[in-house]
């Protein structure tokens, strides 16, 4: 009975599958599991800057892949937070250096020692999603709701049903309650027909978001933010707790100084 | 309320339909994009098939997706030569022929083995 490998994927690039890796190991961690994040990102890592460990970084996965060092040299432990690991991508190499097979392999080696294996996808369908998302089990897909991220969601949940990963869930990512409303924003409804998977969670667009990159601590580390508690609750839903999805306050949909400047097309 | 969001241009433009509508075209012709090998082994396959009951003419052979804004669909044009005679027969080897006759002629077609 080992950990479960869970990949973080979404075809399109910049929807938040670093954010999202980063805070929901973050989460996990702080609920008291223990938590290995690795970046698969080859030549383009971020995750260890999102987490804010690029300055601890010594060696990498394709270190360990190669045999340059043992696994547990290349981990980097995070020191906020008790059992929360990260294992760097190489910057230096291209998606080629690493193949399926050794992917499962670095995964199983893994397994015993920790509750969760979260994989940090690089964007694409190709060879680096493949390595990715080989050793995983399981897949949650970031997707925004615009129609190009949604329409790439689609296009990989079909790849990761043909490679057996389950279960298959959903991050709706930089949601806009308010722009739902007004009929402007595809709602959580509408991309769940369409792609037919379940949900997993909606993270509303927060500004404190890129203010915790900017930092490099993702914001589950306390920060009290609507992105952190949806990113919470996640993390509880993949533990098997039932977790209602959160309320949204939209705000008023309509101001007297936004009118007046529509009216005047200022 | 309502009038003032008009007024004020603040209707709501719903782009939001728009979005649903394009992502239901889009994900019709991504679900079927189907590889040139995968359309090879149709092809052979379906060959095949129709050669249990008809000669045809395998080199006219037209096998391609037709994609227009609502759907997509599979057209062939395939040649016929000639058709087999008994090719009846084949078709229900080892049934009574008499079961032949019990259902509309004009049904049997509609039906797909898989």
């Amino acid at each position: 009975m080992g950990g479960r490998a869970i990949v973080v994927t979404s075809g399109k690039g910049g929807v938040g599958k670093t954010t999202s890796t980063a805070n929901i190991a973050v989460a996990l961690a702080r609920a008291g599991k223990k938590v290995v994040a690795i970046d698969a990102d080859i030549g383009l890592r971020n995750l260890d800057v999102v987490m804010g460990l690029e300055n601890r970084v010594v060696y990498t996965f394709i270190d360990v892949i190669e045999e340059n060092c043992k696994l547990n040299q290349a981990l980097v432990r995070d020191k906020r937070v008790d059992n929360l690991f990260l294992l760097p991508a190489a910057q230096t190499r291209t998606k080629d250096a690493v193949g399926p097979e050794q992917m499962v392999a670095l995964c199983d080696q893994l397994r015993p020692d920790f509750d969760f294996i979260l994989l940090d996808c690089p964007a694409g369908i190709e060879g680096g999603f493949k390595n990715a998302s080989a050793g995983a089990d399981e897949a949650l897909v970031v997707t925004t709701p615009e129609v190009p991220s949604v329409r790439d969601a689609d296009r990989i949940i079909g790849m990761l049903e043909s490679m057996g990963k389950s279960p298959i869930r959903l991050i709706i990512n930089r949601f806009r309650a308010n722009m739902v409303q007004d009929g402007d924003m595809l709602d959580q409804e509408d991309i769940l027909d369409i792609l037919s998977v379940k949900l997993i969670g909606i993270v509303p667009e927060d500004d404190s978001v890129i203010k915790s990159s900017n930092r490099g601590e993702p914001l589950t580390f306390g920060y009290n933010s609507p992105a952190a508690q949806a990113y919470s609750n996640i993390a509880a839903r993949l533990q098997g707790q039932e977790v209602p999805l959160m309320k949204w306050d939209t705000g008023s949909s309509w101001n007297l100084l936004d009118g007046l400047r529509r009216l005047f097309r200022i | 309320m309502d009038f003032l969001k008009r007024f004020f241009g603040l209707e709501s433009r719903d782009s939001a339909k728009n979005a649903r509508e394009r992502l239901r075209i889009v994900l019709i012709h991504d679900r079927t994009d189907i590889s040139p090998q995968l359309l090879e082994n149709l092809r052979a396959e379906m060959i095949g098939v129709l050669t249990k009951y008809m000669d045809i003419d395998e080199s006219k052979i037209e096998l391609e997706l037709d994609r227009d804004d609502q759907a997509v669909a599979l057209v062939a044009n395939v040649p016929i030569l000639r058709i087999k005679r008994g090719a009846g027969v084949l078709l229900d080897e080892g049934e009574p022929s008499s079961a032949q006759t019990s259902s509309e002629p004009g049904r049997r077609s509609h039906k797909k083995r898989r």
